[in-house]
This record gives structure tokens, C-alpha cells and sequence, in this order.
């Protein structure tokens, strides 16, 4: 199923929340939670998206299906300007995109039986008449692994997994052609979540489904993306294929969340690069390099670099010394040297 | 890819198969005092109703509430009349018997008015939010700068006092609360997942609003409305005590007491009995409606 066409472009994308406060409401500042995302999903494709909670991820997620309003930029979804629809035609383009969400039992409403839960979408788009409806409700719990009986029952009675199911379903149910999986097994213990991710992987591959996978960490998106692009504080600062990721991660920041996998094997256990401190406010991004009061690379090169070229600032209470470029020059993403298809965001790599 | 064309759930219901609602019934009749209040309302309700259907119904025993019974003026409580006689013969017990339909029926149909506009604007405030939000809002703190109760004085002196009226006046005075309270429960759920995932498949603002946002919302609205019966039945006895509010001689509690006044000193029962009817009343919604906050409250923990 996999060709090179993208079922989704995004160009330039922003999603900027005004953080208003004081008397009659001043405006103080702006959240950039997306601020300039470039990113395509091939069809038929996986493309994993990772970062640190705070770093824009989900706020991403839900911009391009335009459950938030976007503050700029371009998404296209095959061929259409998602941006630019309204009423009529964005229905009918929200049956091809859906969404899988983090908390399994958040995104199903207590009160209403799972049957009206996985149903809405048909009745919303009027996909098939009345009496089929509950025909294909059935087929579709069953598709994820549920008893077709379950339709009766409510999300409170069926356990995290099995609720992950319930989502699914729904997902499923009006035909997407793509889906953002926002961290759907984060909050599943580990054993269900090789049972989720396999569900996905068996649904992508029968349906010929795109996904958004997004997670907090590497380890998940290892075995399920083929293309994984690394966010933090709002930009992509590493997109590369899969494989070439993980052989050849170039930012400091994928290179410290790759550390962070724990590995089984305790004789090939590698160095931990741990990273201190949290991530800087969005409202507040640092200058320069948006990483650099973490990042242990510029660190290192600042041991041996030439006093004219390095700063001093304040990390945790004390003074460091990095290079001053970190500080000075804003990043872009750019190919790597070795290899045009890997994009990086690091000034020094 | 992988191998697992069949998946098999291996991870059990982490709850057991009871109703939501069951779970609702047990929690509320743990707590003693909700579950004696329930039923003391219940009691006053079919009591004072029964009462009044069968005075409807030109059934006037053991006395008739409204005739004046010129050889029994004022008689102390008795077995033959166990709440005492007022200043015209008629038997107080019956009298407030009668009473009560009228502070029931103002309060259910005070507090259904107020409730209603509550939802509806509280709803329409919350679901969209932005300027809309703010007009409303603003309009609500200028509702809640009115002295309603002088308001409700105003209109009952220019209208015919009626029960109706009364219960209308009080109606269109109350719902501020409950339109904040509504507000506040879309601000919080129209922004959760399942919210999301309905605008995600294509649900219109009227979907997401009654099937999504609104049944969640409902049970804070609920305890509030039951608290509300309380605050109805009470500002209908000080207006019927005012003269504004039911004219004699039809009796309601609040007028009962107004007349009795001028015997304080010589027939304590006629003050006393409809003061202990008005008290009960409040007192059992008031608690009841306390119970059930409780209940519906999950992170309240036992302190009963």
C-alpha cells in the first residue's frame, strides 16, 4: 500500500494561544505552542512524532484535523486546503481524518452505550440506514477485538484497553483514510500496549491507513513508524526516516531521548545522557537555539572552543560556559551532509 | 507484519457490571439524614397535594379550610382540632394542610422557570464562548445587582397576587445562579476528549451540546434545583406574609402566620404550627439536596 505520495502536507504551521491576564483582560504574551511545523505524512505510512510533554505535540495534532484554530500556515490533506473549508465540505472531510486520543476513558462520554458511541459517526454523516446501523456497530467492536454484544454496555464497565478498543472503533467507524494516534498506549501497561500497537499496525495494513503516531518517547515509535520526526518546544528539530534516526540521530536533543530507551541487555548498556532542568515556557522561548539551556553538546564544545566564541549563562543556579552562536543564531531545519532525506535542526552537528 | 490477526482481550473490566444509577441509589441512602428527609418530602408532598385534590374535588374533611365556624373561634390544639383554631373557627392543621400545595407547587414551578432560562443560557454562554460569553455573563452580574426581592414585592403589588404569578416572579429572578453553575460545567466538559473526538467526526454544535456536553452537566443542575425548592417556598411564605402573595381566605403558610399575628400572645398554635411546616419543608429539600450532591460527588469522601 505504501507509495510516496503525501496524504498530508504541512507547510509553516502555527498554532499560538494568547495568554491574556490582569485587569480587563491585557494581553501578556502568546503561547507558541505549534510554531513553524513542516511536515508530510506519506500514504499508507507511518510517521511517529515525539517530544516531551509541554513540547506541542497534541496541540499539533489537533491543529491540522482543525480542532484548534490555527494561528498559520497551510495544511493540505490530499489535495485540499483544510484551512480554507467550512461547514459542508469539512464534514465530509472530517470522515477521512480522525483521532485516537491519549486517556481511553476521557474520550468516550459516560453516558452514553458504547453501540451510540461507535454508531455517531454513521448517524452524523447518515452513512447507512437505521437498521444496518447496528450490523456494522457490531462489526466494527468486533473488528478491534470486542464482543459485538459490548454495544449495549457502558465505557465504565470495560478496562483501559478495552476502552483503547472502544476509540478505535469509533476512529474507524466512517472509513478515515488517516489518523492521529495521540499516544494512544501512553496510559496502558505494557502488556496491552503490544496489543494496541498491533491492532494498529494489522488496521493500517488492511485498510491502508496513514497515521500521526505521536508519543512522549522513542521506544514506541521504534517498531511502529516509518518516519519519525522529533519536536521540542514547538519545532521539528529532527526528521528523518526511521531507520536513519536511530543509526544516525544528529540532534542532541534525539540523542539524549535515545539514551533514555532503556535496553534489556545490561552489557551494551551506553552512557546516559541525562538532561536537566524542564522545558522552557513556549511564551518565553530561549534565544537563539531553543535547546541550549540543556543542550550538553554546545557544553562540550565550549570546553575547547576560544573564549571569544562562548557565553556564560545561568543553568540551574550556576554558571555555564556554551558557544555563543547557540545563543545568537536561530536554527533551521536542514539536511544532513551525508544524507539530503535527514533534516536537522542543530547548529553544531 | 505482525502476527495477531486475532487479538484476544485479556484485560478483565475494572469495574463491576452495576448501573451507574444503582450505584447513585446506594451512595444517597448511606447517608441516614438524605434518606429520612427524601421521605418526609414525599410524606409532604402527597399529604399536602391529597389534600388539595380532594378539596378540589369539593371534599371538605375533617373541616372545611376555607368556611368560617363562628362557635369554634380560636380553640387551643385538642383531640378534635390537634393544631388549635384561628380567629374564624377554621381548623388550623387543615389550613395548613391546604397551605402546603401552594408553597409545593410555587417552589416546583418557581424553581422549573428558573431552571429552564439557567440551562439555556448558561448552555449557549459556556458552548461558545468569547463575546458572546461576556455579554451574557456581564447581563447576569446586572441581574444579580437586582434586590430581588423587592423586585418580586414591585410586580406583586402592580399585578393580581396569584400563586402563578408569584411562582413566575420568582422564576424569572432565580436562575442566575444556575446559569453560571451551567457555564461553568461547559467551560470545563466541552473541552474534554469525548467533546473533542464528536467535533472530530463531524457533530454539529446541537449534538455536541444535548447528547455530548448537557447530560454531563445536568447533575449539579439537579442539586441546585432541589436546593432551589427551599429558597421558592421560603420567599413564598414572606411575601404571602407581606400580603403579596396568596390572598385569604385561601390559606397558604405564609399568611397563615400574617393573620395569626395579632393573637401571638393568646394562640401561640397558629403562629408556631405553619413556622414548624415552612421549617420541616426547607429543611427536608435543603438536605435531600445535599445528599444527592454528595452522592453524584464521587471525591466526596464518607464523612455521614
Amino acid at each position: 500500500m505504501k507509495d510516496n505520495k503525501p496524504i498530508l502536507t504541512v507547510q509553516g504551521l502555527q498554532t499560538h494561544f494568547p495568554l491574556r491576564g490582569g485587569i480587563f483582560s491585557r494581553l501578556r504574551g502568546m503561547v507558541r505552542a505549534v510554531d513553524g511545523v513542516d511536515l508530510t505524512v506519506k500514504r499508507g505510512a507511518t510517521l511517529g512524532l515525539v517530544g516531551e510533554s509541554g513540547s506541542g505535540k497534541t496541540t499539533l495534532g489537533r491543529t491540522l484535523l482543525g480542532l484548534i484554530p490555527a494561528t498559520g500556515g497551510r495544511v493540505t490533506f490530499s489535495g485540499l486546503d483544510v484551512f480554507s473549508l467550512g461547514g459542508r465540505e469539512l464534514r465530509a472531510l472530517r470522515r477521512r481524518m480522525q483521532i485516537i486520543f491519549q486517556d481511553p476513558a476521557g474520550s468516550l462520554n459516560p453516558r452514553m452505550r458504547v453501540g451510540d458511541i461507535v454508531g455517531e459517526p454513521l448517524r452524523v454523516h447518515r452513512l447507512l440506514p437505521r437498521r444496518r446501523q447496528n450490523a456494522r456497530i457490531g462489526q466494527l467492536l468486533e473488528r478491534v477485538g470486542l464482543p459485538a454484544a459490548c454495544a449495549e454496555r457502558y465505557p465504565h464497565e470495560f478496562s483501559g484497553g478495552q476502552r483503547q478498543r472502544i476509540g478505535i472503533a469509533r476512529a474507524l467507524a466512517c472509513g478515515p483514510e488517516f489518523i492521529v494516534a495521540d499516544e494512544p498506549v501512553s496510559a496502558l501497561d505494557v502488556s496491552i500496549q503490544a496489543q494496541i500497537l498491533n491492532l494498529l499496525s494489522d488496521l493500517q495494513e488492511e485498510l491502508g491507513l496513514s497515521y500521526l503516531f505521536i508519543a512522549h518517547n522513542l521506544a514506541v515509535v521504534e517498531h511502529f513508524a516509518d518516519e519519525v520526526a522529533v519536536m521540542y518546544l514547538g519545532r521539528i528539530v529532527e526528521r528523518a526516516g526511521r531507520d536513519a534516526l536511530y543509526a544516525h540521530a544528529t540532534h542532541p536533543y534525539t540523542q539524549t531521548l535515545l539514551s533514555a530507551i532503556p535496553r534489556p541487555d545490561p552489557s551494551s548498556r551506553r552512557p546516559r545522557a541525562g538532561l536537566g532542568g524542564e522545558v522552557p515556557s513556549p511564551v518565553n522561548p530561549p534565544p537563539g537555539c531553543p535547546f541550549h539551556p540543556r543542550c550538553p553538546l554546545t557544553r562540550k564544545l565550549a570546553e575547547s572552543a576560544d573564549s571569544n566564541e562562548t557565553v556564560t549563562i545561568l543553568g540551574e543556579g550556576q554558571p555555564q560556559k556554551i558557544l555563543r552562536r547557540c545563543v545568537c543564531e536561530r536554527p533551521i531545519l536542514r539536511p544532513r551532509g551525508d544524507d539530503p532525506s535527514h533534516l536537522h535542526a542543530c547548529l553544531m552537528s | 507484519m505482525k502476527d495477531s490477526s486475532d487479538i484476544i482481550v485479556t484485560d478483565q473490566p475494572a469495574q463491576t457490571l452495576a448501573a451507574p444509577r444503582a450505584g447513585l441509589w446506594r451512595r444517597f441512602t448511606a447517608n441516614r439524614a438524605a434518606t429520612a428527609s427524601l421521605a418526609v418530602m414525599i410524606c409532604i408532598f402527597v399529604a399536602g397535594m391529597g389534600f388539595w385534590l380532594m378539596n378540589l374535588a369539593g371534599v371538605h374533611w375533617p373541616y372545611d379550610p376555607i368556611q368560617p365556624n363562628p362557635s369554634e373561634q380560636l380553640l387551643p390544639p385538642s383531640w378534635q382540632h390537634p393544631l388549635g383554631s384561628d380567629e374564624l373557627g377554621r381548623d388550623t392543621l387543615c389550613r395548613v394542610l391546604l397551605g402546603a400545595h401552594v408553597s409545593l407547587l410555587i417552589g416546583f414551578v418557581a424553581v422549573g422557570i428558573s431552571i429552564a432560562i439557567g440551562v439555556v443560557i448558561g448552555s449557549v454562554s459556556g458552548y461558545f464562548g468569547g463575546w458572546v460569553d461576556t455579554l451574557i455573563m456581564r447581563f447576569v452580574d446586572m441581574m444579580m445587582c437586582v434586590p430581588t426581592f423587592f423586585l418580586i414585592l414591585t410586580v406583586a403589588a402592580m399585578v393580581r397576587p396569584s400563586i402563578w404569578y408569584v411562582a413566575v416572579v420568582i422564576g424569572l429572578t432565580g436562575w442566575m445562579g444556575t446559569s453560571r453553575l451551567v457555564r461553568a460545567e461547559f467551560l470545563t466538559l466541552r473541552e474534554t476528549d469525548y467533546v473533542q473526538a464528536a467535533r472530530a467526526v463531524g457533530a454539529g454544535p446541537l449534538r455536541i451540546i444535548f447528547r455530548h456536553i448537557l447530560p454531563n452537566a445536568l447533575p449539579p443542575v439537579f442539586v441546585s434545583a432541589v436546593l432551589g425548592v427551599s429558597g421558592a417556598i421560603l420567599a413564598e411564605a414572606s411575601l404571602s406574609y407581606l400580603g403579596f402573595g396568596v390572598q385569604p381566605p385561601d390559606p397558604s403558610w405564609g399568611n397563615i402566620i400574617s393573620d395569626g399575628r395579632q393573637y401571638i400572645l393568646d394562640a401561640w398554635w397558629l403562629i408556631v404550627f405553619p413556622g414548624v411546616a415552612i421549617f420541616v419543608t426547607t429543611l427536608a429539600f435543603y438536605v435531600t439536596g445535599e445528599g444527592l450532591r454528595v452522592a453524584l460527588d464521587p471525591k466526596e469522601t464518607k464523612r455521614i
